[in-house]
């Protein structure tokens, strides 16, 4: 209560910020922001409090919304589905610049060096390239796979060197693109598989994984070693078995890899599977209560948190990584859509969208340890992700 | 193309979905379940089609898009899904009526 009305006044202070001469500096390291799905708002959170500071609204369609930080932590660039992009000053809680930069969006990545963000869409299919400071248009890569054929775009992920690496739904395939000169794209085209649903880049930077829809498997490509191409790994996954109906695609940003294994959805199963990533082999299959959606290691990597798609969206298995197995089982709310750990992951933040809620929880104890209001909260973000390669 | 496809395949599933169920046809599902099938479609159809229903992975759900299609085709697409796709059979969440349903509300412009 106390620290709310602090807030109410930090933030009207941030409002008018001329008038307040004595607003106290304060860093961004412990903030963030959640996502409103439904109304074009995010609240701005802070983590260290447990509380939120803040509320920015005006942009648009947040279904499906994800954002990235600036490397000093102080703005973040929301991605909406409208194709929407919005740069918030996450100290003065308000909207720097707002582009609209295509009909229909999924999702963004910021370059290496925090000069470049850049856009992925599905209609038009391709990527787009903004100034971080300004959102000024510097370059486009359409995804046209064929003369007049244009792909979704999905799984797009920062790489060291300027580039990014996304996946063409329609056309099965992976596109590096490496933008050192910013206004002259050079991409290169690999092969992946059927339907790649979305991709992720390992936190070294080195290896592109794009998740197969259409087939069994999961595309890889060594961004060390191009020349090679990608190459498909678990294809024996799922043979002779049949696949659940997937009532919401897994997503494999912000998945997990703790001790030199991989733990990555299985896409129509209720398994988490576990992959060395050394050979890139299957190791084992951890059964779990539903299709996996999110699954994220704590930052230290002994646990996994796992949430699911419809039926089962209520629930969270947490996997310890050191045995294999869930080692604890959750039903905080209704439709727990997303989850953030804390920077260094002593607490989890879980939206739970049908409760209108976000709720904190210790991950040593399992035991709640703060909620907050929120409407329909989807996507949770903190700035910690600001200097993690692929987030 | 493949659209053509998808309709004609299409066509035989209505009669097995709604078949069984034809004397019921013109029945709606009651207000609170209403109000249940809108979030329904608002929040998790959404995730694929967007909560405008403008269209995501998959296409848009709007009148526009939407009013060339008998709603019982619709319908049989929501209950079955279409294989080979992501869209995936809705039948363990809806019965036909409450697809059939879904469909006229889509083809009207979907309710708040
Ligand atoms: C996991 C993603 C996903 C979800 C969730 C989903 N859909 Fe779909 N839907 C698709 C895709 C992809 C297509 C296009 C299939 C194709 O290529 O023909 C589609 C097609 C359709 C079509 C046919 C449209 C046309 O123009 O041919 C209808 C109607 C539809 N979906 C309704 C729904 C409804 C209602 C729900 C929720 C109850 C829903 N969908 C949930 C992915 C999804």
């Amino acid at each position: 209560m106390k620290t709310k009305s602090l807030w109410r006044v930090l933030s009207l202070c941030a409002v008018a910020l001329a008038g307040c001469q004595h607003a106290p500096l304060r860093g961004t390291g412990d903030l963030g922001l959640v996502i409103e799905r439904a109304n074009g708002c995010v609240t701005l959170v802070d983590t260290t409090a447990r509380q939120a500071y803040g509320r920015v609204c005006g942009m648009g369609d947040l279904s499906h919304a994800s954002a990235v930080f600036s490397r000093d932590g102080r703005y973040a660039y929301v991605f909406g589905r409208d194709g929407g992009l919005t740069k918030l000053d996450l100290l003065e809680a308000r909207i720097e610049r707002r582009v609209i930069q295509s009909g229909n969006a999924i999702g963004g990545a910021i370059s290496q060096n925090g000069r470049i963000v850049v856009a992925q869409n599905y209609t038009p299919g391709g990527i787009k390239a903004f100034d971080a400071d300004t959102l000024a248009p510097i370059a486009e890569v359409a995804a046209e796979y064929a003369p007049g054929q244009l792909s979704k775009v999905v799984g797009l992920a920062d790489a060291p060197g300027q580039r990014f690496a996304y996946a063409l739904f329609d056309a099965g395939e992976i596109w590096v693109s490496d933008f050192s000169n910013p206004a002259h794209p050079a991409t290169q085209r690999f092969a992946a598989g059927r339907q790649p649903y979305d991709g992720l880049v390992t936190p070294d930077g080195r290896h592109y994984l794009a998740g197969l829809f259409g087939e069994d498997g999961v595309a890889l490509l060594d961004l060390w070693r191009l020349g090679d191409g990608s190459r498909k790994i678990l294809p024996q996954y799922g043979e002779h078995e049949e696949k659940r109906p997937v009532f919401k695609m897994p997503h494999l940003r912000g998945w997990a890899l703790a001790g030199g294994k991989a733990y990555l959805p299985a896409i129509g199963r209720h398994e988490v599977m576990v992959v060395d990533t050394a050979t890139w082999r299957e190791l084992a299959r951890i059964p779990v209560r539903g299709q996996p959606v999110f699954v994220m290691a704590r930052p230290d990597g002994r646990q996994v948190w796992v949430n699911f798609a419809l039926p089962d969206n209520g629930k969270i298995d947490v996997i310890d990584t050191l045995r294999g197995e869930v080692e604890h089982r959750l039903e905080p709310g209704r439709a727990i859509l997303h989850l953030e750990f804390t920077p260094r992951g002593e607490e989890v933040w879980l939206s739970a969208r049908d409760d209108g809620k976000v709720l904190i929880y210790d991950t040593a104890r399992f035991a709640r340890v703060g909620e907050m209001a929120v409407d329909s909260p989807s996507g949770i973000f903190f700035t910690s992700r600001a200097h993690r390669i692929g987030f | 193309m493949r659209r053509t496809v998808f309709a004609l395949a299409g066509f035989l599933l209505p009669l097995l979905v709604t078949g069984a169920h034809a004397e019921e046809g013109a029945s709606e599902p009651e207000s609170t379940r209403q109000q249940a099938l809108v979030h329904l479609v608002r929040q998790d159809c959404g995730a694929c089609h967007g909560l405008r229903l403008t269209g995501g992975l998959g296409p848009p759900l709007t009148p526009a898009s939407l009013e060339k299609w008998p709603p019982e085709l619709l319908a049989a697409t929501i209950v079955a899904g279409r294989p080979g796709t992501p869209m995936p059979p809705w039948r363990q969440f809806l019965t036909d009526t409450e697809a059939v349903w879904i469909a006229r509300q889509l083809q009207q412009g979907f309710p708040e």
